[in-house]
């Protein structure tokens, strides 16, 4: 018997849904292990770095990565993980373009520990904070050190295909582990590389089924605020910002058949250049005023844009991040954040 | 190096109007600041957000964006379309940490040629108090220290 490919899955800077997700692909899973040797799977299996450091480059087959990059050591197994795989996705919306933990390129280093470590959130008696070195006695001991920004695994390593959502669908999962195990026996061939896989080629608002007239705002609100949502009618139709317009299919417009604005985690459709500036073109074309006042009032009802247009896509926008985080030098932190 | 800072400057103009006047500027010998670098588009209301982000992004100190009076659009309204996105557009740029008055809109007709050069003098001192931006040139790969202090690449001119 040939020995099976292998299959690594890592994460990074996530949340541990991608993982979770690929778990939701029900007996599929099973399909994973019968044509895959799992080697490395921190979340499901024991495994330690040094194993991966010990295989041959290029002996994973596929490799899922989920999360984005927060500090040295993610970006360390990026790196490994690129040299001993044939095939490296990023798996998710944090590997692709950053997710909610990119939300903290924002924030300027410190100001991310001041408000983990010591705001009135937070139970800190004795004032802990997290050194990335300390000599104890039995040696030094280490904590990775955090980056100025979060990156994607795309702006750190070389990626093979993309597969984007918050997390991805799992028929979306079952469907690439599907075509990947077809590709194994010799019966399918892979996409081009780059390609942007288990996902549609076209935005939520082509799967939405719900009713779209000509649009025109006279006042955003948020969901809550709208009662009761009319079922049949466009979500932002109603005022309410939703971020059908800029975001990738795929997800077969799961939120607004639910009742809820699309919020964006498949990411950006093909062609968009940066998914922010593709909704405020979208969001203002909309807006039913002339006059600045009057405009101004109706932008009110967005209390967050750049949180509303970039929740899931600040990491891999043109500007990347905040200015106070983007103006951050690598030298100006030596340690976890106090200078 | 010098002290004094030159902001560099992007100015996206309409074909129908603010192209022509800054065009009848010339003609007429009215001077303006050498900062800015027109960029010719059909209308105001071609202007994606992503051009003004991309320019900020690319080292541009300040961004202007210039169409018709309101009313006398070529393509009917959507000079407003571009004054509703200039002003979400500010709002995020905001929540970036960005001075929103590093974005500018002004209004001029193909007949103000002086009006412009002076929107556009003026425009360039505000963005001199402001400072340079100096958005930083992201250092992919390395994956360790991300924003890599590398110079400003010079802008190549190119004649018109």
């Amino acid at each position: 018997m040939t020995a099976k490919p292998k299959f690594a899955m890592y994460w990074a800077a996530s949340c541990g849904g991608c993982e979770i997700a690929v778990l939701n692909t029900h007996e599929k899973i099973l399909d994973v292990d019968a044509n895959f040797e799992v080697v490395f799977w921190p979340v499901a299996m024991d495994a330690k770095y040094k194993d991966v450091e010990a295989m041959e480059d290029g002996s994973i087959l596929l490799t899922l990565w989920n999360g984005g990059i927060r500090n040295n050591e993610n970006a360390e197994m990026a790196h490994l993980l690129r040299r001993k795989s044939q095939i490296l996705v990023a798996f998710g919306s944090c590997a692709c373009e950053g997710c909610i933990p990119g939300l903290a390129n924002l924030s300027p280093l410190n100001e991310i520990f001041e408000t983990a470590y010591h705001t009135v959130s937070t139970e800190n008696p004795q004032n802990i904070h997290p050194q990335v070195s300390y000599p104890a006695p039995e040696g030094t001991l280490t904590l990775p050190t955090m980056n100025p920004v979060l990156k994607t695994l795309a702006q750190v390593v070389d990626v093979d295909y993309f597969m984007p959502g918050c997390p991805p669908e799992s028929h979306q999962i079952a469907a690439v582990i599907d075509l990947v195990i077809q590709v194994v026996q010799g019966k399918a061939e892979l996409p081009p590389k780059g390609s942007v896989i288990g996902c549609g080629d076209s935005t939520v608002c082509d799967e939405c089924p719900r009713t779209r007239n000509v649009k025109a705002i006279t006042a955003f609100k948020r969901i809550q605020d709208v009662a009761p949502l009319d079922p049949e009618l466009c979500v932002l139709e109603q005022g309410v910002p939703c971020n059908g317009p800029a975001t990738r299919s795929g997800c077969n417009a799961r939120c607004p058949r639910a009742g809820a604005q699309c919020i964006g985690c498949y990411g950006p459709a093909d062609d968009v250049i940066d998914y922010g500036a593709r909704l405020i073109t979208a969001f203002a074309s909309v807006v039913d005023a002339r006059e600045p006042a009057e405009i101004e009032a109706i932008l009110d009802g967005i209390p967050d844009p750049t949180g509303q247009f970039y929740r899931f896509n600040l990491a891999d926008s043109l500007l990347r991040a905040g200015k106070g985080a983007a103006m951050s030098r690598p030298n100006a932190i030596t340690s976890g954040g106090k200078p | 190096m010098t002290d004094t800072f030159e902001p560099v400057i992007v100015g996206f103009t309409c074909n129908w109007c603010s192209y022509r006047a800054a065009d009848a500027a010339g003609t007429a010998r009215v001077k303006y600041a050498p900062n800015v670098r027109l960029i010719r588009l059909m209308c105001s209301g071609r202007l994606d957000p992503a051009f003004v982000l991309k320019a900020l992004a690319g080292g541009a100190d300040g961004v202007l964006i210039s169409g018709c009076h309101p009313g006398d659009c070529h393509y009917i309204e959507q000079n407003y379309k571009a004054l509703r996105r200039f002003l979400l557009l500010r709002r995020t740029l905001k929540g970036f940490g960005v001075e929103p008055e590093r974005v500018k809109l002004v209004w001029a007709s193909a007949a103000e040629g002086v009006r412009l050069a002076h929107e556009i003098n003026a425009f360039v001192e505000e963005i001199r108090k402001l400072g340079p931006l100096n958005w930083p040139k992201w250092d992919n790969q390395s994956g360790r220290d991300l924003p890599a202090d590398i110079e400003p690449q010079p802008i190549e001119e190119v004649p018109a």
